[in-house]
C-alpha cells in the first residue's frame, strides 16, 4: 500500500497544528512520511509530552535526600524508606477509555500503572484509586433518568474493571476515594496509583545503554487494539470521538502481566539487563524513543520482527498499537539465553527485533526498509511548550461574593446528619472496595475505611535477588489518595492546598510521616484560558503545600480535555501521598475504641476569620441545601503543618487509641463516623456510641458548628486519664485543643446550646453503610 | 515440618502461604511449580490461591491437567495430607479430590470481607486444635466461591461430618445473612470420605498474625501440624 500524501486535512486528523507540523519539519529536515507523522502525533500528545503544563509542572517540589530518582526522570519516582529499602510509587489516568468503555478502560488503566512500577524493578505490592463520576442517585428521590442509570453503569464497570485486574494480577486494592458530581457526567475520571518495592541496588533504568546490545521484545503479540490511545486522551471528549475512538481502548490480561512481571523481575536479578521500558502510552513508539533519548544513544528495530496478532499491519499500525503487557528490554551483549531461559520458563513470547546504534536516532525498518527515521532526542525531549492564556474563570465573583444571609440555619440536624452519611460521596465505600482483594500478599495492617491504609512491608514483598541473604526490616507504609474537586472549582489555589493538606492529615491520622506525593491533574481543554488558569492557580496551591508538608513530587500524570458538549470537570488534581510509620505500634485508626474514653478535638472548632464559617463548598451546603457555591474553607498551611506534627508527637507517645480527620461533612460526620466505621465482619460492625458537649459554642450556627468543614481539624480519642495531659500537650505544641466528650452507649448524642442530635449507631450505620448498594440496585 | 506449596502460573496467595509456614509458624515450606512431576518429599501440600492461569476456562480447570497434580493425585492416593485455599480449593474440586464444585457468588460480584467461620467438627486433620463452638475470623476474596453439591453428595457430607467450615454469623448460626455467596448449608470447607484432603474459599493465611487483624487462621495450619505431628510419631504401617 502506498503512502498516502500528508494534507493538512490528515494533520489535524493526528491533532497536530500547522506550527507542529512544520516543527516536525524542520526536525526532519524533510517531509515525514505518514509513520513518522503518527509518531510524532503520539509523542507530541498531552499524555506524553506535557505540551500545556510543563511550564506549570516546574514549580513543584522534586527533590529531598530521600529521592533517589526523581519526577521525569524515569517511569516512576523512588524514594528511599531506609534500611537499603526503596519505594516506587506513581498515578496516572485512564479517563477517556473509562468513558468509552469502563471495565476494560479502568482494567488497563490498572494494568499500565503495575508495568510503570515493575519497570522500574520494584516489586508491585499494592493499589489505590481515584474515581469521579456523575450522581447515581436523584437529590428527590425520583426514579433514576438515563444520566443517572449510564452514570451507575460507568461506576459498576469501572469498579468491576479494576477489580478484575488487580484481583487476579494479586495485587491488593487498599485505599481510594470516590466522589460523585454533576461535572463528571460523561466525563468520568479513573485515575489509578500503584507502589512498588525494591533495593537500592535493584533500580532498573529505562535507557537504551550499551552500542551493540540487543533489544527484545517481551509479552504478548501486537495488535490493533489501542491505536493511538494517548492521542485520543488529549482531545475533548464527545458521542463522535468516543464512537470513533472505541478501536483506541485496549484490552487487560492480568494473567499475562503477573507472568511479564514475574518473568521481568526473575531476568532482572540476573543482571542481564542493560535497559528496560515498559510498552504503555505509545506503546513501541515511546519505549523505543525514550529509550534511546536517555542513554544518548540510537536504536533501529525492525518490524517485521515483532510478534504480531493481526495480519498485514502497517507500520504505522504496529508503532502505534497499545496492545497491552508489552515490555521493551535492552540486553547486555552475550546474555541473550537468559533472557529466553526464562521467558520460556514462563510460557511467555519474546523475539529479539533490534539493536542499540551510536547514531542517535531512532531507525524503524520493515523488512529491512526504513519506515522512519528521527532523531531520538529531538522527539522524545523536543515537543513544543506552550504557554496557554490564562484569565480567571467568571463564575467566581458569585462565589466569592456568596454569604449565608440568605440560609436559614438547620432546624433538623439528626435529619441532616443522615443525609449527608447516606450521600454516596460520604457514605461507606464498602460496595467498591469489598470488590477489590485488598488483603493479598499478607500486609494490610489498616485496610479500606479508615483514614489511611496501612501496609507491611516483609522479605517476600522485595523482588527476586542473586544474593538474597540479607534480612529484611519489615516496614509499614500509610497511603492515602485525596481531593475534594468543589473546593478547587471555587478557588484553585486554596482549594489545591486543602487538596494537599487533607491528604497529609489522614497519613498524621494513621501516624505516618510524609514521604513523597504523585499528582493527576485532570482538567478540562487547556486551549479555553480560564481552564488554564484553573491549572495554573492550583498548581501553585499544590506546589507551595507539598512543600510544606515535607512531601515533594515524584511524578505523576496529566490530563486535560476532560470536557464533553456539556462542559468541562471540575478542576481535579488528585493527590496520593505515602508515609512511613515508624513503629507497628503507631499504626492508627479512625474508630472510637472503649467505653469511657475521652473524645478531644485538635484545632479550632471553626474557622471564625471565615465569613462562611467553614461552610463554603461543603457538602452540606450542596445536599441539603443545593448550593455550590461560596469560598471553601481556608487553609493555613503553617498551621496545618503544626498540627500534623502535634498529632504524629501524641500518637508516639502511646496514649492515642483512635485518630479520625474532619473533612466532608463536618465535625458531627466525623464523629459519627468514629462511632461506626470500625469493622468486624460480613453484617457485624463494630458499634460503640459517644456523648459530646458543644454547648460551649452557641456563639456560632449550628449548622457551622455541626457539618462546617473549617480546616485543620482532628477528633482523637484517649483514656480518661490521659486527657488532661494530652491537651495540656498539645496545648504545649502549639495546637488548640478541646475536651468534646466521652466514648459509650449505644448512640451518638450531641449537645449544642440550640438543642440535642441523637442518632442510634445502629440506624446511623445503615444509612452510611448501605447508601451506595441500596443507590446502585435502585432502591 | 516440609510443606509444599504448588505454583501455578498467576497463583498469588502462594508467598502467603510460603511466608505464614515458614516465618509465623517456623516451618519448611518450598513452592513447587507446576510443570514439576514431583513433591520433592514434603510431608503436606497447600494449594495455594489464586487465578491459576488466569482462570479462563473455569476456576482450576486448567490446572487440574499440569503435571505436578498428578503427582498430588498420587500423594493424596496414599493419604498425604493436601489443603487446597480458595482457588486451591476450586482446583481440588476440578481434579476430582474433592465433591461438589465451586459456582459463581450469589451477589455476581467478588467479595473480599472478614467473614466468621464455624467448624462443626474437630474430627480432621485440618480441624482437630479448634477448640469446638470457637469462631474463626478469616478473610474472604473470591468472586466464584458459591458451593454446590448434588443432593446425595450434600446428604454424604452431611452424614460423614465431612463439612469442616461453615460461614456463621457473629452468634455462630449459619444464617443467609452471613452467608457472603450462596452456599449450600453455609459450607466454606469441606474434606473428601478419607479426611486427607481438604478444601476452604476463606483465606486462614491472611489472619495468621495479631497485626492483620487476626490470628485465628493459624488454628488450621496448628491442627495440620498437629496431625503430622501425631503420623509422625507412629510406627509406619506393615
Amino acid at each position: 500500500m502506498p503512502d498516502p500524501v500528508i494534507t493538512p486535512a490528515l494533520i489535524k486528523q493526528h491533532g497536530l497544528t500547522p506550527e507542529e507540523f512544520e516543527r516536525i519539519r524542520g526536525i526532519l529536515e524533510r517531509e515525514p512520511n505518514l509513520t513518522e507523522l503518527g509518531i510524532f502525533s503520539v509523542m507530541w500528545s498531552e499524555h506524553c509530552s506535557y505540551k500545556n503544563s510543563r511550564p506549570l509542572l516546574k514549580q513543584f517540589p522534586t527533590k529531598s535526600p530521600k529521592i533517589l530518582v526523581g519526577a521525569g526522570e524515569e517511569n516512576a519516582g523512588i524514594i528511599d524508606i531506609g534500611d537499603g529499602l526503596a519505594i516506587a510509587f506513581k498515578i496516572e489516568s485512564h479517563n477517556h477509555p473509562s468513558a468509552v468503555e469502563p471495565f476494560q478502560g479502568a482494567a488497563t488503566g490498572v494494568g499500565g500503572i503495575i508495568r510503570d512500577i515493575f519497570t522500574m524493578g520494584a516489586r508491585p505490592v499494592c493499589a489505590v484509586n481515584s474515581l469521579r463520576f456523575g450522581p447515581i442517585t436523584t437529590v428527590d428521590g425520583s426514579p433514576a433518568g438515563p444520566a443517572v442509570l449510564k452514570n451507575r453503569r460507568l461506576f459498576t464497570g469501572v469498579v468491576a474493571g479494576i477489580a478484575h485486574y488487580g484481583n487476579c494480577f494479586g495485587i491488593p486494592t487498599i485505599a481510594g476515594e470516590v466522589y460523585f458530581d454533576a461535572s463528571y457526567e460523561g466525563n468520568p475520571l479513573v485515575n489509578a496509583f500503584c507502589l512498588g518495592v525494591l533495593r537500592h541496588e535493584q533500580i532498573a533504568r529505562g535507557a537504551a545503554k550499551g552500542i551493540g546490545n540487543p533489544v527484545f521484545y517481551v509479552g504478548p503479540a501486537t495488535g490493533r487494539d489501542g491505536l493511538a490511545g494517548a492521542a485520543f486522551a488529549s482531545q475533548d471528549l464527545t458521542e463522535e470521538s468516543a464512537e470513533q475512538q472505541r478501536g483506541a481502548v485496549q484490552v487487560g490480561d492480568p494473567f499475562m502481566e503477573k507472568l511479564v512481571m514475574e518473568a521481568c523481575l526473575e531476568l532482572l536479578a540476573t543482571g542481564a539487563v542493560a535497559g528496560i521500558q515498559d510498552m504503555g502510552a505509545a506503546g513501541l513508539t515511546c519505549s523505543t524513543c525514550e529509550t534511546a533519548a536517555r542513554a544518548g544513544t540510537g536504536i533501529e528495530i525492525d518490524l517485521a520482527k515483532v510478534p504480531q496478532r493481526a495480519p498485514n499491519m502497517t507500520p504505522y499500525e504496529i508503532m502505534l498499537s497499545e496492545s497491552q503487557e508489552r515490555m521493551l528490554i535492552i540486553v547486555h551483549k552475550g546474555r541473550e539465553e537468559e533472557v529466553k531461559r526464562i521467558f520460556d520458563k514462563w510460557d511467555l513470547p519474546w523475539a529479539e527485533i533490534g539493536f542499540v546504534t551510536d547514531t542517535s536516532r531512532m531507525v524503524v525498518k520493515n523488512h529491512g526498509v526504513v519506515v522512519a527515521d528521527i532523531i531520538a532526542r529531538k522527539l522524545a525531549d523536543e515537543a513544543p511548550v506552550y504557554q496557554r492564556e490564562a484569565r480567571e474563570p467568571a463564575y467566581l465573583a458569585a462565589v466569592r461574593a456568596f454569604r449565608l444571609t440568605g440560609v436559614p440555619d438547620t432546624t433538623d440536624p439528626a435529619g441532616n446528619l443522615n443525609t449527608l452519611l447516606a450521600w454516596p460521596t460520604i457514605a461507606s465505600k464498602n460496595w467498591v472496595y469489598r470488590q477489590y482483594d485488598h488483603m493479598v500478599r499478607d500486609g494490610s495492617v489498616v485496610c479500606p475505611g479508615s483514614d489511611a491504609a496501612v501496609i507491611r512491608i516483609k522479605a517476600d514483598s522485595l523482588p527476586t535477588a542473586a544474593d538474597a541473604t540479607a534480612a529484611v526490616t519489615e516496614k509499614y507504609l500509610a497511603l492515602k489518595v485525596d481531593c475534594n474537586a468543589v473546593y478547587v472549582y471555587l478557588d484553585p489555589y486554596e482549594g489545591a492546598k486543602t487538596v494537599v493538606a487533607e491528604v497529609a492529615r489522614n497519613l498524621a491520622c494513621a501516624g505516618a510521616v510524609p514521604l513523597g506525593s504523585t499528582d493527576n491533574l485532570n482538567y478540562g481543554n487547556p486551549h479555553n484560558p480560564e481552564i488554564f488558569w484553573q491549572l495554573r492557580e492550583s498548581v501553585r496551591g499544590l506546589a507551595e503545600a507539598c512543600r510544606a508538608f515535607n512531601a515533594p513530587v515524584t511524578g505523576g500524570n496529566v490530563s486535560l480535555y476532560n470536557q464533553n458538549p456539556g462542559g468541562p470537570i471540575d478542576p481535579t488534581p488528585t493527590v496520593a501521598m505515602v508515609g512511613l510509620v515508624e513503629k507497628l505500634e503507631h499504626v492508627t485508626t479512625q474508630w472510637f475504641k472503649d467505653a469511657g474514653d475521652a473524645i478531644i478535638l485538635l484545632g479550632e472548632i471553626a474557622d471564625r476569620q471565615d465569613p462562611l464559617l467553614g461552610l463554603g463548598g461543603s457538602a452540606y451546603l450542596q445536599r441539603v441545601h443545593g448550593l455550590k457555591t461560596g469560598s471553601p474553607p481556608r487553609c493555613d498551611l503553617e498551621r496545618e503543618a503544626n498540627l500534623h506534627l502535634a498529632l504524629r508527637g501524641l500518637i508516639h507517645t502511646g496514649v492515642v487509641k483512635s485518630a479520625h480527620d474532619c473533612s466532608d461533612g463536618g465535625l458531627a460526620v466525623a464523629l459519627a463516623e468514629c462511632c461506626i466505621s470500625r469493622p468486624i465482619a460480613r453484617e457485624t460492625p463494630g458499634l460503640i456510641g459517644a456523648v459530646i458537649d458543644l454547648s460551649g459554642y452557641g456563639d456560632l450556627r449550628q449548622d457551622a458548628l455541626l457539618f462546617g468543614e473549617s480546616q485543620g481539624r482532628v477528633v482523637i480519642s484517649v483514656a480518661p486519664l490521659h486527657a488532661a495531659k494530652v491537651i495540656a500537650q498539645a496545648q504545649a505544641l502549639g495546637v488548640l485543643a478541646s475536651r468534646l466528650g466521652t466514648v459509650g452507649g449505644s448512640a451518638l448524642q450531641i449537645t449544642t446550646s440550640a438543642g440535642k442530635l441523637e442518632g442510634d449507631t445502629r440506624g446511623l450505620h445503615d444509612h452510611w453503610w448501605h447508601a451506595l448498594a441500596r443507590a446502585m440496585s435502585g432502591e | 515440618m516440609n510443606f509444599a506449596v504448588l505454583q501455578f502460573p498467576a497463583s498469588n496467595c502462594d508467598q502467603d502461604a510460603v511466608h505464614v509456614l515458614r516465618n509465623v509458624l517456623g516451618h519448611s515450606a518450598r513452592l513447587v511449580w507446576h510443570k514439576d512431576t514431583s513433591l520433592g518429599g514434603a510431608d503436606a501440600v497447600i494449594v495455594p490461591g489464586g487465578f491459576s492461569y488466569g482462570d479462563y476456562l473455569r476456576t482450576g480447570a486448567i490446572a487440574r491437567f499440569s503435571p505436578v497434580m498428578q503427582a498430588v493425585q498420587a500423594f493424596a492416593a496414599h493419604g498425604g495430607l493436601v489443603l487446597g485455599i480458595c482457588n486451591g480449593f476450586q482446583i481440588l474440586c476440578e481434579a476430582g479430590l474433592l465433591p461438589g464444585a465451586l459456582i459463581r457468588n450469589r451477589s455476581l460480584q467478588f467479595r473480599c470481607e472478614h467473614i466468621f467461620l464455624r467448624a462443626p467438627t474437630p474430627d480432621s486433620p485440618f480441624t482437630n486444635r479448634i477448640p469446638a463452638g470457637q469462631l474463626l475470623r478469616v478473610p474472604i476474596a473470591h468472586g466464584e466461591g458459591c458451593y454446590f453439591a448434588d443432593d446425595t453428595t450434600l446428604g454424604q457430607l452431611r452424614a460423614q461430618n465431612r463439612i469442616l467450615w461453615q460461614y456463621v454469623d457473629a452468634a455462630g448460626q449459619p444464617t443467609d445473612a452471613a452467608n457472603p455467596n450462596g452456599s449450600l448449608d453455609n459450607i466454606a470447607g469441606i474434606c473428601n470420605e478419607r479426611r486427607n484432603v481438604a478444601g476452604l474459599m476463606p483465606h486462614p493465611e491472611r489472619a495468621a498474625e495479631g497485626l492483620l487483624g487476626s490470628a485465628d487462621g493459624r488454628l488450621i495450619f496448628e491442627s495440620l501440624l498437629h496431625e503430622l505431628t501425631a503420623r509422625a510419631a507412629r510406627p509406619p504401617a506393615a
